[in-house]
């Protein structure tokens, strides 16, 4: 697969290809063998560099397995044992970039998807997940620094884009998935301040915030991930990607040839398209960002809450407030200002039966308690706090 | 006198001490235990299920009615007797196959059977063929639900069917299976009973396959 996927972007011409290895579970709780596989990527790419001059890198994304076990154990045990390996051999394995789809709070959110739960998403997200990304992200950039790899950076993918497959399938409103999409931004910068630099996972939707926030490089997928999960982001995804990708192809036989190397190519287009308009000047860039934007975000608030200025008033909020949990609760805050200002505007489309959720949504986030304190007690007291262990996260009670 | 349309109602609604006032208060009119289920709380579910596969319901609305047929249920339980005691519609062992960590379909499948009367006993994530078996031989299980996201563990789902036939329980289930990479053919390919597209959609397969048993 990767001798064809190399071998047609040669062809092509592409400026730069970006390989990512997203480890299977197996391959992370036996990182000898995930290492094994990095080694016989980075020998491929570095081939096809020195015979046919194709500029490449290789991430490395290992698996969160520490959600193998629940509740799970965050700071310790062979989970992250194994991972912490991982990330220790991926600069002799050859692996350019590290990242993960780190899931820490996630055994929390998932509760608050199903539930539309706002509260509890916010503790999933601004005290959890937040608190775990600090851990994780401080250990990563460490491996990083010895072992030579760039700390990339993270996503949001077990929160958010869960909440938008919920939401394509008609399960919870898209109101509330654009919502978790905002919310998971403070945590998702936290691997920034930790160190890492970008690119961003492709997955990481929220992209648009951490290039705001921070000025990283981001890595996004949109309608060309279509074979992984549909979404109505399609096109606006692609308005202010850096690296443009794909997501989970079936490597199946089609007509013309494998699905893996059919998709490159259609990477490659979409690439070459974004170039020759970066190259004719603001005017040219803007134009196409702006058909991208406009193209799909009236259509749904998932889509609205990605314009590049809805993403520039949010984030100028939420580096306002200085704790995590703050900032997610912020962010819930802005976005349903923007989504309700729009919609009242007629400016955005929301289905019938979800504007009476904006209302709901609107309350519950309203009702937010000013100190984080007063959450973590709340939440500590639902038969939901079986879920998961507090000394995991390092929250004293 | 209160009916068990209203009673209905206030478990579509989701109105949980609603429901359970209008239990008692229809309880002490001598109404029997016995006849809550069919008349009000099947429908009531039935009725949740059919707005959630018209896409009229979010998955928190199934929930929240859910919670209220229990409210009824939980009052009913313990007060019938011998022939008027309430079997669960069949007892499914279910679990997100070997290697795979993805659950929310799974969970919100399970939701919706343990909704519909079915007991459910969840396996988690990651399930080994090893402990489908032995949960089956344990609970007495007729029906095992498995789930897949990726395409390299849904090879696990033949895996677990396989394991079945060697411990003598494949004819004792019915097993049916789900997933986003999982088709119809590919049930079938691998000798499975059914094949969920949906939730919805499971709990109606889960009774056909009952019915068949």
């Amino acid at each position: 697969m990767i001798e064809g996927v190399c071998q047609r972007a040669v062809e092509l011409e592409v400026a730069g290809l970006l390989i990512e290895f997203e480890a299977l579970p197996e391959m992370t709780t036996k990182p000898e063998w995930g290492l094994e596989i990095t080694s016989l990527l980075a020998e491929t790419l570095k081939r096809f560099h020195a015979t046919r001059g194709l500029r490449t890198a290789l991430r490395l994304t290992p698996n969160d397995t520490r959600e193998l076990r629940r509740p799970p154990l965050m700071r310790k045990g062979e989970y992250w044992e194994g991972m912490l390996k991982f990330f220790d051999g991926a600069g002799s394995a050859g692996a350019d970039l590290l990242s993960i789809e780190s899931t820490g709070g996630k055994e929390v959110s998932d509760e608050a998807l199903l539930n539309v739960d706002v509260p509890v998403l916010v503790f999933a997200l601004g005290i959890l997940a937040a608190r775990d990304m600090r851990f994780l992200w401080r250990e990563m950039v460490k491996a990083c620094r010895e072992s030579g790899v760039v700390p990339a950076g993270d996503t949001a993918c077990g929160f958010a884009n869960t909440a938008m497959v919920l939401a394509e399938q008609n399960l919870v409103p898209r109101v509330f998935a654009a919502l978790v999409r905002v919310a998971a931004v403070p945590r998702s910068l936290v691997a920034y301040e930790m160190g890492a630099v970008g690119p961003s996972k492709d997955c990481a939707y929220e992209g648009p915030y951490m290039k705001a926030i921070t000025g990283v490089p981001i890595s996004m997928e949109g309608r060309s991930a279509a074979c992984a999960h549909l979404s109505h982001v399609g096109n606006i995804a692609q308005a202010l990607c850096d690296c443009w990708s794909n997501e989970s192809v079936q490597n199946i036989r089609l007509l013309s040839t494998f699905a893996p190397t059919v998709s490159l190519e259609q990477l490659a287009y979409d690439c070459r398209l974004l170039n020759t308009a970066a190259g004719d000047g603001d005017d040219g860039v803007r134009r196409l960002r702006d058909w991208l934007v406009e193209s799909d975000a009236v259509r749904d608030p998932q889509a609205w809450v990605l314009r590049p200025d809805v993403v520039l008033r949010i984030s100028k909020q939420i580096v306002e407030e200085r704790t995590c949990y703050r900032q997610t609760r912020c962010a819930i805050l802005a976005a349903l200002a923007e989504i309700k200002r729009a919609y009242d505007a007629g400016q955005l489309r929301i289905p019938a039966r979800e504007v009476k959720w904006l209302a709901k949504l609107q309350r519950d986030a309203e009702a937010l308690p000013d100190r984080e304190e007063e959450l973590v007690t709340e939440v500590l007291g639902m038969p939901l706090a079986a879920k998961f262990l507090t000394e995991s996260y390092g929250l004293d009670v | 006198m209160d009916t068990f349309a209203e009673l209905q109602q206030a478990i579509i609604d989701g109105v949980a001490p609603r429901a359970k006032e209008l239990t008692r208060r229809m309880l002490d009119d001598g109404i029997k235990p016995s006849e809550f289920f069919p008349k009000a709380i099947i429908p009531a579910m039935d009725e949740v299920g059919r707005r959630m596969r018209d896409c009229e319901f979010f998955i928190p609305e199934v929930l929240i009615a859910a919670r209220s047929a229990k409210g009824a249920t939980d009052i009913l339980r313990p007060l019938l007797t011998g022939d008027e005691s309430v079997q669960p519609a069949g007892t499914v062992v279910c679990g997100t196959v070997k290697g795979d960590l993805h659950d929310i379909g799974k969970n919100i499948v399970a939701m919706m059977l343990e909704s519909a009367g079915f007991r459910i006993v969840d396996l988690g994530v990651d399930v080994s063929p090893e402990r489908i078996i032995d949960a089956v031989r344990e609970q007495q299980a007729n029906l095992v639900a498995l789930s897949a996201l990726l395409t390299t563990t849904m090879l696990n789902m033949k895996g677990t069917i396989e394991a079945l036939v060697g411990a003598g329980l494949r004819d004792q289930v019915k097993v049916m299976v789900g997933g986003a990479p999982v088709t119809e053919s590919w049930a079938r390919s691998i000798g499975a009973d059914g094949y969920g597209k949906d939730a919805p959609g499971a709990v109606e397969l889960a009774r056909r396959l009952v019915a068949q048993a």
